[in-house]
């Protein structure tokens, strides 16, 4: 063992010394408080010394400035406390989406997720299969401790059938729960992982192992072959209620029982690298994918100019969504900032929707409307929800399908015969056209006829024959209003 | 720590403040030179202590101590006798 021991350790010259990796953090500053030398682990966690394992791999495959570490909801949420090297935190069970991204935008970063079991096997299962099944290039620690143990002792997917917990005081019963996820053996059902297997660091010959193990996922990163799982049997003393021995025995006797150690798979020898195409994030590529092509950059400044805040709401199909774009479109004419925002339910048809449009001279903070200087309801729901958030002194606008209605004291009220103009145009669907019109005369916008009418052909711009029927809509309703503005 | 050290033999270096005394590297100490001791430090443990002779250099206490900075093994080197591990 002498050899092994060579290579183990760092080498001074005069000795050798096992000791903490250069990959992780000799003061924890993150984490800061009365202890930033101390992990804010419980004694006796197998976070700490399966931290130390990852860290002494990365140093020994000189990897460190290529890492980035996924941390998890969980216990080991602050695992970037600890490591000297990228790390992002996701939401719980999100680690395989993110870990994706990365991957796929530093082709020649070495991604981990590092989860535990109430993480990875329960609200994480899908995203860990759907990366599994993908190849991703990443490696995955599973840490699995049968118990959730950060939010206090729970039952987890892989808690053992008997097994006590907070939330299973008579034990784990498998007719009311179920029985122990095995994640090792369900991802050696895909066909694109590379390196699947199970290991502990119950106790030192486990750990040892498990070092061996953890440095092989790694390998399968460095050289980027693609996806490599390792599952770790792990103790929760705190929460389990055990000492030190309780809990290695634990492990060694009852999980590993349920969940047997062993290699699953090891495809490494016989695949090569997995390469992907290159991302390209340039702007010019984003603004062709996103297709941008209004060449205007930043909002003319103009200080006189109030931002117009705008509500369009009615039922889907009315056009409330497409009016309020064709709105913004204009909007960017008149060299403003605009945001469009879009609030609809599942409904392609006959459900309630509608959109805020803000239009300023400035960045635009908050593209949500609450209080909108115009508000354009083409339907009595909607008439009735936004009406009364319209403050007085501002527009709203209705169709006059709408009878009855009373406005709220000293708001400007038009009452658009919207449909009637629209029918008589060519097409009762261009009622939301005839509010655009509306919208021009009352001048709040301080857009021209010009860029409504830009914005409308570029909004038809692939119905060609709706251009004309549109403009003439427009003008309709703009003269209308002109007439009924007094 | 302990002070008296042979500087031929590999031996332990216990950070007392990082240990939060779990035990660990006792039940994993081959030679069993390790124990908890009664003294607590500034965080309240009684951490563990190197009974001052009989390390092997194995590393186990480092490897199975899940505190990275409580504990480090060294071994000074010694041309021709080899370190083995128990």
């Amino acid at each position: 063992m002498a050899g092994e021991i060579q290579k183990k350790c760092v080498d001074s010259g005069r000795e050798k010394v096992f000791k903490k990796p250069e990959s992780m953090n000799d003061v924890y500053v993150r984490k800061g408080g009365a202890a930033p030398t101390a992990t804010h682990y419980c004694p006796g966690c197998g976070h700490g010394v399966i931290h130390k394992l990852i860290g002494e791999a990365i140093d020994d495959l000189g990897i460190q400035d290529r890492c980035v570490l996924i941390s998890p909801v969980g216990c080991a949420v602050f695992a970037y406390y600890y490591f000297d090297f990228g790390n992002v935190q996701t939401a719980h069970g999100r680690a395989p989406a993110v870990g994706t991204g990365i991957s796929r935008a530093r082709d020649d970063a070495v991604v981990m997720s590092y989860q535990g079991d109430g993480d990875l096997a329960s609200i994480g299962l899908n995203e860990t299969m759907q990366a599994a099944n993908r190849g991703e290039k990443m490696c995955v620690f599973f840490v699995n401790n049968t118990v959730y143990g950060m939010t206090g002792g729970q039952m987890a997917p892989t808690t053992l059938i008997g097994e006590v917990t907070v939330t299973c005081q008579d034990g784990r019963d498998p007719d009311c729960a179920g029985y122990p996820l095995h994640m090792c053996e369900i991802l050696n059902n895909l066909t694109a992982p590379v390196f699947i297997e199970r290991v502990s660091v119950s106790d030192i010959k486990h750990i040892r192992k498990a070092k061996a193990t953890i440095r092989k996922a790694l390998e399968v990163q460095r050289d980027g072959k693609g996806y490599a799982f390792v599952e770790i049997l792990s103790g929760c003393p705190n929460n389990l209620r055990q000492d030190s021995k309780e809990s290695i025995n634990f492990i060694n006797d009852q999980m590993e029982k349920e969940f047997p150690l062993g290699n699953f798979r090891d495809r490494t020898a016989e695949v090569s690298p997995l390469i992907r195409p290159d991302s390209d994030f340039s702007k010019a590529k984003l603004d062709e994918i996103f297709n941008v092509s209004s060449g205007i950059e930043y909002a003319k400044p103009d200080p006189d100019f109030k931002d117009c805040l705008v509500k369009i709401a009615g039922f889907g199909g009315q056009g409330v969504l497409s009016m309020g774009i064709i709105l913004a479109q204009a909007g960017i004419f008149g060299g403003k900032n605009v945001s469009w925002y879009p609030s609809y339910g599942p409904e392609q048809r006959g459900g309630t929707s509608n959109c805020s449009v803000v239009l300023s001279a400035n960045p635009i903070g908050s593209p949500v409307v609450y209080n909108p200087g115009i508000l354009v309801a083409l339907n009595r729901p909607s008439l009735e929800k936004f009406g009364k958030d319209v403050k007085p002194g501002s527009y709203l606008i209705y169709d006059s399908s709408i009878e009855n209605y009373t406005p709220p004291a000293g708001v400007k009220t038009l009452c658009v015969p919207a449909v009637d103009i629209a029918l008589k145009g060519g097409s009762a669907k261009a009622a939301n056209t005839v509010m655009l019109g509306v919208i021009l005369a009352l001048g709040k916008t301080e857009l021209t006829e010009k860029e409504f009418e830009k914005a409308i052909a570029e909004s038809f711009s692939d119905r060609p024959k709706l251009i004309e029927l549109n403009l003439k809509v427009l003008k309709a309703g703009y003269e209308w209003a002109k007439e009924n503005l007094k | 720590m302990s002070d008296v050290q042979n500087k031929q033999s590999p031996y332990p270096v216990i950070h007392a403040l990082e240990c939060k005394a779990c035990g660990r590297c006792v039940l994993d100490c081959p030679k069993q030179v390790l124990e908890l001791g009664k003294v607590l430090n500034e965080r309240g443990y009684a951490f563990a202590v190197y009974k001052g002779e009989g390390c092997s250099g194995c590393g186990n206490c480092y490897y199975t101590c899940p505190e990275p900075n409580a504990v480090e093994v060294r071994v000074p080197k010694v041309p021709k006798k080899e370190i083995t591990e128990a």
